[in-house]
């Protein structure tokens, strides 16, 4: 047997069980799609592929998938339409729990709760998706577009969420994550990645949103202590809805015109983004602020790196209805910074100073103004309770590593 | 043959034939699901739901509200086995066994005698490979169940105890929903018979006897445990609100609400061995609620029953609000009610 015929038999061997098993499985809309599609949902088997003709699904249940290795895949973003308007049982549009998952051009709009919820994924990949509540921006809107939570090797790549309750593309208690040539607009918050281990967020547009990229910690939870988290070349721009928020989320406390927000992560960096046009401050890097019995949890932001950005116009209209900007507000007599930093940290270290290593830096960002509570000095009433000096915050840049993440065939 | 000796042909041949009224074991174990309910051999008479000899029906203390629909529960396991006892836990059920209930709304709830109709039976199954779990829908004959791999609706009804006739759009779950409450570290496992929600005094041919004793007696469990606390029943008003509060929402929550259960990324555990006040929900903020928050800002504020996100979200029949997110669609106001008593009594 010569070397061709020896690679034929390969290829046989190799790829003859993949064509066999595997099975690719297409369904139109009609009036019988819930079950039809529900149907194929369980009885795929890995390696298949669901495909969705090109127009308008309407359903009253929510769907669900929990087959590994899977394509659910549509005609486009704008052609594939899975529609919620009518839901009556169901609290997300579709729900995950499977892993290896490729879910690609197709909408999903208008579900009572969550678009597309995602459990538990090793692996889980969405491609040129939308989530959408087509009424605009409302409170009776779900809270979240796209939201894998506990998962791993997230990547969600050329989507789009738009009136989100919560947060548009959200990535909850997870690792490995990669966001990038996304675009998310009149969510309370664009995107947000929340106690998560090792994020990309790239090449994304976030705008008209309340505020436009959140990384956040919280207590309490079975995952915390967020960090690694890389937000560049980002357009985090005009961002300028009235927060919709339904009370008690946290979201509900980010006023309208913030552009990024940092929240009691370690490591994140934030670099080459566009910063603009947010009516109360461009970015802003918090402690969490209320109360908590969790000893296991670090409430403030440390080892924050900002540099290379674009700032350009904010804080031209404050959303004084929010606690956090009326202090900033007053704080600043009305000139609010491009960044804020609300400085508190331990008290041994708001007293004797930062190992240097978890310092706050600041370089190369143009003009940008600053603005630092010294919560000593604020507490005790002393002179001198804010810094506006950003040249203090100078520092040499440690580049944290980019996401490595295999990325599947198919995708 | 003379009369005597006829009868004795009889008698040993019906006694002949209820010992070969044996559960089809295959039907449990094989990787297919059969198509219908019958396949099984679950039932003498399947409509009348009498069980075949070794399949035992079986009650729990508190139970899942689904509805208000009615419930029949029966245990199979295979000949010679036992269910192992298992401390905190559901029986270890061995391989081949099968849990298998029946959902029905009596015509009228006044006088069960006038009939009932049946909706739906879950099946539990131990295979080789671990438990799976899928519900056939009963035929409007009320003759045979179909498998409904997707699930289903049924446009139903039934008059109440006050004599009110309830509509209902009753879900058949399909097997990704069975999945979602049966499910512990991602693998599917029983919920109901473990010895706290099994330990109950019922009355049984040969008398009221303790269900552990019977089922023991039966061949169907290894031991009765000593070392558990039993659940208490939700309705009974000579027990604690709290603990009556607790069983309900254990049962009802706490399969999910669970840190081993698909809502462990809430932080809300609701299980029957949670006593940390934050997890239970006690001035516990919600994560990702969004819009079932209700404008409330914690899950549990003591004293205050119509400021807790809890209560609301059990009142709602908003799906993109309420609690559980399956298998209900109507407010079950009599849980309603001993929740919120529980909450208002709780010191502010």
């Amino acid at each position: 047997m010569n070397k061709n015929n020896l690679k034929i038999l390969f290829f046989i061997i190799i790829l003859f069980p993949t064509i066999s098993y595997s099975k690719e499985v297409y369904l139109s809309p009609n009036e019988n799609s819930y079950e039809q599609i529900q149907e194929a949902l369980i009885l795929l088997e890995p390696g298949d592929t669901l495909s969705l003709s090109e127009g308008f699904y309407s359903f009253e249940d929510g769907l669900s998938l929990d087959v590994d290795n899977v394509v659910i895949e549509g005609a486009g973003k704008d052609k594939t339409i899975l529609s919620f308007k009518n839901q009556v049982t169901g609290a997300q549009g579709l729900l995950v729990t499977a892993s290896g998952v490729i879910l690609k051009n197709f909408a999903i709009e208008d579900s009572k709760g969550d678009a597309l919820k995602i459990i538990g994924a090793d692996g889980i990949y969405m491609i040129n998706l939308r989530t959408e509540w087509t009424g605009g921006p409302k409170s009776t809107n779900g809270a979240y577009g796209l939201y894998p939570v506990e998962s791993r090797d997230v990547l969600i790549d050329g989507c789009v969420a738009i009136g989100a309750s919560d947060a548009g593309i959200y990535v909850g208690q997870s690792e490995n994550i990669i966001v990038r040539n996304s675009r998310a607009h009149y969510n309370v918050a664009g995107i947000e990645i929340e106690n998560s281990y090792y994020a990309d967020v790239y090449d994304n547009v976030a705008s008209h949103n309340t505020g436009g990229i959140l990384v956040f910690d919280l207590p309490d939870l079975p995952q915390q202590g967020g960090h690694h988290v890389r937000v560049f070349r980002n357009q985090v721009v005009d961002n300028d809805t009235d927060n919709f928020a339904p009370e008690g989320n946290i979201v509900g406390e980010v006023p309208r015109g913030t552009g990024i927000i940092i929240q009691a992560n370690s490591d994140v960096e934030v670099f080459d983004n566009d910063i603009s046009g947010n009516g109360t401050v461009n970015l802003s890097i918090v402690t969490y602020s209320a109360e908590t019995e969790d000893e296991n949890y670090y409430p403030h932001p440390k080892s924050i790196q900002v540099h290379g950005n674009r700032f350009g116009k904010g804080g031209f209209d404050p959303d004084l209805d929010k606690v956090i900007a009326g202090i900033l507000y007053e704080l600043s007599e009305g000139h609010m910074p491009d960044i804020f930093w609300d400085g508190v940290l331990p008290l041994t270290q708001m007293i004797f100073g930062q190992p240097d290593e978890e310092k706050l830096i600041l370089v190369n960002n143009g003009d940008a103004s600053f603005l630092a509570i010294r919560p000593i000095k604020y507490m005790l009433s002393l002179p001198g309770i804010t810094s506006t000096d950003i040249e203090t915050y100078y520092g040499p840049i440690r580049p944290l590593s980019p996401v490595v993440m295999d990325i599947p065939e198919g995708v | 043959m003379s009369i005597a000796l006829r009868s004795l042909v009889y008698i040993s041949l019906f006694l002949m034939s209820t010992q070969l009224w044996s559960v089809n074991d295959t039907k449990i174990t094989s990787k297919e699901f059969p198509p219908v309910l019958s396949e099984f051999e679950f039932f003498i008479d399947q409509t009348q739901q009498l069980p075949a000899d070794n399949v035992h029906s079986y009650e729990l203390v508190t139970t899942l509200f689904s509805d208000y629909s009615y419930k029949s529960r029966f245990v199979y396991v295979p000949n010679r086995k036992k269910g192992i006892y298992q401390e905190d836990w559901v029986f270890d059920f061995p391989v081949g066994s099968a849990l298998i209930k029946t959902f029905y709304y009596p015509n009228d709830e006044r006088n069960l005698e006038l009939g009932s109709k049946l909706l739906e039976t879950r099946v539990l199954l131990h295979k080789e490979a671990g438990w799976e779990a899928v519900s056939y829908a009963w035929n409007e004959e009320q003759t045979e169940a179909f498998i409904k791999v997707a699930g289903k609706t049924i446009n139903t009804s039934w008059v109440n105890h006050e004599g009110v006739k309830r509509e209902v759009r009753y879900r058949v779950p399909n097997k990704n929903q069975c999945k979602e409450c049966h499910s512990t570290n991602d693998v599917i496992s029983p919920i109901g018979p473990k010895a706290r929600n099994l330990d109950k005094q019922l009355t049984y041919g040969d008398g009221f006897k303790n269900q552990l004793a019977y089922l023991l007696q039966k061949g169907v469990i290894d031991s009765i445990p000593t070392n558990f606390q039993t659940v208490s029943d939700w309705e009974d008003e000579s027990q604690s609100l709290e603990d009556r509060a607790r069983a309900y929402l254990a049962i009802n929550c706490g399969h999910c609400h669970t840190p081993s259960g698909v809502a462990n990324s809430t932080g809300l555990y609701l299980d029957f061995n949670e006593v940390r006040p934050l997890h239970l929900g006690i001035n516990k903020s919600p994560v990702a609620t969004g819009r079932g928050s209700g404008n409330l800002k914690y899950s549990i504020v003591p004293g205050k029953a119509q400021e807790s996100i809890l209560l609301f979200r059990m009142i709602s029949i908003d799906p993109g609000v309420m609690m559980p997110e399956s298998g209900r669609s109507l407010v079950h106001t009599e849980a309603v009610s001993l929740v919120e008593e529980w909450i208002n009594s709780m010191e502010n």
